[in-house]
């Protein structure tokens, strides 16, 4: 039986520095403290997220009249390539693994840093530079990337596509992509390397387990793209012919490379989510997480059936095993389905303090939920031949990405601010981000269904009067304005916050895992003490003795003990 | 150790029977290559990792009661800050860029690179901070 | 026949559609009795919005699509009730622990079980539904040969050297009319010639790439009679928007007699 813990445990002597820590831009510049690597992921990715947002708002702006030309249709290709490859590559899934795992995974598994400092740091320089790449080939003659972020060939080839911007993207999106690998690797072996005394695997936080898996998947599937990127690369200047049909290649190649990376990718920016909104939810309602076992078992069949369904991005093209990749799919919804109904057994006869990471955690169990059903309709090839590449599908993936990056981000954000930056958001602006953007997202993406199930294709630069998408279209734009408001707010809450700090305290939500055990924010490596490990939620243990996990669970073992004493007799 | 084994040896195992399935059904050879790779993928270090746990006495980490008697050893050498990776990250980039403006951004991003890792070399004796 | 009779007619020929799956005759069996007996309560249901589907293909996707939007009603609800309920009851009100309940097997089980068994259900009836919408006929009453191209249509009857296509490019294109007999089945040949396309049909409920190096068949049994927009669903350059033709359905008899007035030429519209 566990040995009930007395006091906290000293983690060791501390750190002898040569010279002056460096400050301000030198800071910056020579960091390896995962703290500030994390804390630059997530203001560079935020930074490109507004970028991306503001070419949504053009995109809406060009699509709220038929036949209009607020921009012409060459840079409107532009604009929803850049803004997808910004969204997915550079936006959702850095903001959370390299920015809030960087932060918080040595945190919440009481680590000094990161497994490889320096690998971290550059990971973050190719992160930057790539980001930044991808943002040139506006300033090229030819123009930015236009083939869209899936960059299908024989679209993407140098006949089709020729210029320096493609290229650009190519490079771009390849820097990006080492720096995930190199994120990933540091991630698994820190998860697996440098835990704390007595926090066993399955005692890792939720969060914590899921950056796990999402490791693992970023290894299995980028590689896969940095070689597809490689090939498109020697396609278009080294006279290869893998992907163009003249010289005996296969177009629909690409398509398996890339989605074989794709759809991974797309779990590798839901899972860390997941995770936020796993840590959020038990924190506001002051319980522990519903089923952990249940939940951490349902991440790995995510993780495993992630990469078995890819070329259901491809039904359409006739070419796929149809029934396999319908029925992987479809089976990919029990072990989501279990989340959700973690979630809500987590908030079930809990005290819920509705402060704006509940309420944003909220917000994306609703947008999850809605995303995640037409998720399941669209696993079913009839129904995907009918709304394939229309805006049934933009709708669909919307609503699941800006409902996990946007609204279980943001929990995420409101949540561990105070242990970012020492420093308390302002609660009403808060709660005026989360209404307008959640007003604002349902008013662009609910008409985007009916849009789709009208039969308006996505990445159609103009439509006609007669279509009958007017009307629709103006409310989803409208919707998007609203969305635009939002982050207004969210920028003056960052700005009332900077100029006149409320201090935060080192755990003001009453937290359960061990990063609301050290100062906020925690100081060079980490931890000068650790309480002591012997459940699931070592903060939440040590300020709450009498409801204690490992007192919880010693207690149900010695009744259970008793009954069988009972029974026997 | 034995959990972190279990995991990824579980993912290849999945994979086989993935790959299994699909093969079997779908007779094309093309994508089981990829399923084949990301089931080696989840068992060579689950083999690895399942090796090192039968040799090795369990780690604190791995013991659910552990006491602060058990505790010794360093847990590593964590560096607080170096020029290096900056300076590598400035070179991969100067050098990937030269695949769209040609030779000469290599030319310097290169110099970035051997530079970055001669200094990164040098400075690395760990002395600077120690985590015991 | 109106609309009405026809969705008669659809919903006896989905209880008899035959299964081609091969895995087993389980998942037949169940399948058609599951299927059918929600397929059969189909017909007299709203179509949420979907294109009801202008060829039997369609037809049957259409059902299923109002299948799986019925099923995913009560899964909705199954979050959002607890949900909201959560919401107005458990909101905080002192600051009392609540009991710390860590899990619950005999729920955990149930909420894994009964999304496994939906799951498996409309697995059985995709198969079914999949099998008729993909099937190839041996001998259709037409085929044609479709060919996507920068930026427009090539449609061309073989068996009468009648071809229609595109001319112009951009917005001031005339864009071509692919017609198809009523009733009758046609078999459409579907390549590209230079990158990846989409032959999208919405009121047909159907759209398939058309890609460079691919071969795609599959039939359209039109059933019923109008004038219907296509599109191109996938992103194929510059005048993306502007590939569009139109499918105009006609009478077998008015069918034979157009395409005996088409000069053998390769004039659009």
């Amino acid at each position: 039986m566990t040995i009930a813990p007395e006091r906290l445990e000293e983690v060791g002597p501390h750190f002898e520095h040569h010279g002056p820590e460096p400050t301000g831009i030198f800071k910056w510049l020579t960091s390896t403290d995962h703290k500030v690597i994390g804390k630059n992921y997530m203001y560079t990715s935020l930074v490109f997220f507004f970028i991306a947002g503001l070419m949504a708002e053009l995109i809406r702006t060009q699509l709220f009249a038929p036949n209009n030309h607020v921009v012409s249709p060459q840079t409107y290709n532009e604009l929803f390539t850049i803004h997808g490859s910004i969204m997915l590559f550079i936006f959702a899934g850095p903001f959370v693994f390299g920015g809030f795992a960087n932060f918080l995974i040595p945190l919440q598994i009481g680590a000094p840093d990161m497994a490889f400092p320096r690998l971290n740091a550059l990971s973050y320089w190719l992160f930057l530079t790539g980001s930044i790449t991808m943002l040139l080939g506006f300033l090229t003659a030819s123009g930015a990337a236009a083939f869209g972020w899936v960059a299908y060939a024989p679209l993407s080839d140098a006949t089709y596509s020729p210029g320096a911007g493609p290229d650009l993207w190519i490079v771009s999106v390849a820097l990006v992509g080492f720096s995930g690998i190199f994120t990933a690797v540091n991630l698994v072996t820190t998860i697996f390397y440098l835990r704390a005394p007595g926090l066993t695997m399955f005692r890792m936080p939720v969060f914590t387990w899921n950056m796990l898996v999402t490791g693992i998947l970023i290894l299995i599937s980028f590689p896969v793209l940095t070689a597809a990127l490689i090939m498109l690369y020697a396609d278009r200047h080294f006279g290869t012919h893998i992907f163009s049909v003249r010289g005996g290649g296969v177009p629909v190649l690409w398509q398996n490379l890339f989605w074989f990376f794709g759809h991974p990718e797309v779990y590798i920016l839901a899972l860390p989510y997941f995770g936020i909104v796993s840590e959020v939810l038990p924190v506001f309602s002051k319980k522990p997480i519903f089923g952990y076992k249940g939940l951490v078992f349902a991440t790995l069949a995510i993780a495993g059936l992630s990469t078995g369904v890819w070329a259901h991005h491809m039904f359409t093209t006739g070419t796929v095993l149809l029934p396999f990749f319908s029925a992987l799919s479809l089976l990919i919804a029990v072990p989501t389905g279990i989340k959700i109904f973690t979630w809500i057994g987590t908030i079930w006869r809990g005290n819920l303090d509705f402060k704006t990471p509940l309420v944003f955690a909220i917000g994306f169990i609703i947008a999850f939920t809605m995303g995640g059903i037409t998720g399941v309709m669209l696993a079913s090839p009839p129904i995907d031949f009918y709304t394939h590449d229309t805006y049934f599908v933009v709708a669909h993936f919307h609503q699941v990405l800006f409902g996990s990056a946007v609204f279980a981000g943001f929990a995420g954000f409101y949540y561990w601010y105070p242990k970012l930056t020492g420093r308390m958001y302002r609660e009403n602006l808060g709660k005026v981000h989360f209404w307008l953007t959640f007003i604002g997202f349902n008013v662009t993406f609910l008409p985007q269904y009916l849009l789709g199930l009208r039969g308006m294709p996505r990445r159609i630069a103009e439509y006609g009067p007669s279509d009958g998408f007017t009307f629709l279209n103006e409310v989803s734009t409208i919707g998007a304005y609203i969305t635009a408001i939002a982050f207004v707010v969210f920028l003056y809450n960052f700005w009332v916050s900077w100029r006149k700090p409320i201090p935060a305290g080192d755990n003001p939500w009453d937290g359960h895992t061990l990063e609301w055990a050290t100062s906020s924010p925690p100081p060079s490596h980490n931890f000068h003490k650790l309480p002591p490990i012997r459940s699931l939620r070592p903060t939440w243990d040590m300020n709450h003795p009498d409801h204690a996990d490992w007192r919880v669970r010693q207690e149900e073992a010695t009744a259970k003990r008793a009954s069988q004493v009972e029974s026997t007799r | 150790m034995r959990t972190e084994s279990r995991i990824y040896v579980g993912i290849g195992a999945f994979f086989v029977l993935i790959v299994a399935i699909y093969f079997l059904w779908s007779g094309d050879s093309g994508n089981s290559i990829f399923l084949v790779a990301s089931a080696l993928l989840g068992i060579m270090p689950g083999l690895y990792l399942g090796w090192w746990s039968r040799n090795m006495s369990p780690r604190p980490e791995d013991v659910e009661d552990v006491t602060p008697d058990e505790i010794r050893g360093e847990v590593g050498y964590f560096p607080t800050y170096t020029i290096w990776p900056f300076v590598l990250g400035m070179g991969v980039f100067l050098t990937a860029l030269a695949f769209v403006f040609g030779e000469w951004t290599a030319v310097i991003g290169m110099g970035f690179v051997v530079s970055a890792a001669i200094g990164g070399t040098l400075s690395s004796k760990p002395n600077v901070s120690r985590h015991v | 026949m109106r609309s009405d009779a026809i969705d008669d007619f659809v919903c006896r020929q989905t209880l008899s559609a035959s299964s081609k799956f091969k895995l087993g005759r389980l998942f037949k069996v169940g399948g058609l009795v599951l299927g059918s007996s929600v397929m059969l309560g189909a017909c007299n249901l709203p179509t949420f919005a979907i294109n009801r589907g202008a060829t039997t293909q369609g037809r049957a996707t259409f059902h299923l699509f109002q299948l799986f939007v019925i099923i995913s009603i009560p899964v909705l609800l199954s979050v959002f009730v607890p949900l909201t309920w959560a919401i107005i009851r458990y909101r905080k009100k002192d600051n009392s622990i609540p009991k710390q309940t860590h899990s619950s097997i005999p729920i955990e089980v149930t909420y894994t079980i009964i999304p496994i068994l939906i799951v498996v259900f409309l697995f059985v009836v995709t198969v079914q539904v999949e099998n008729k919408v993909t099937a190839v006929s041996a001998h259709p009453n037409l085929r044609v040969n479709v060919v996507g191209f920068q930026w427009g249509w090539k449609f061309n009857y073989p068996a009468f050297g009648v071809t229609k296509v595109t001319q112009g490019v951009g917005g001031s294109s005339v864009y071509p009319q692919l017609v198809l007999p009523k009733g009758e089945t046609t078999t459409i040949h579907l390549t590209s010639n230079d990158v990846v396309h989409g032959f999208y049909i919405p009121q047909f409920d159907f759209s398939r790439y058309a890609l460079p190096g691919v071969n795609n068949y599959f039939d359209f049994t039109p059933n019923q009679t109008g004038t219907f927009i296509g599109r191109c669903s996938q992103l194929c350059g510059l005048y993306h928007s502007e590939m569009l033709f139109t499918v105009k359905v006609i009478t077998p008899s008015q069918f034979n007699t157009w395409i005996s007035q088409q000069s053998h030429s390769t004039i659009g519209a």
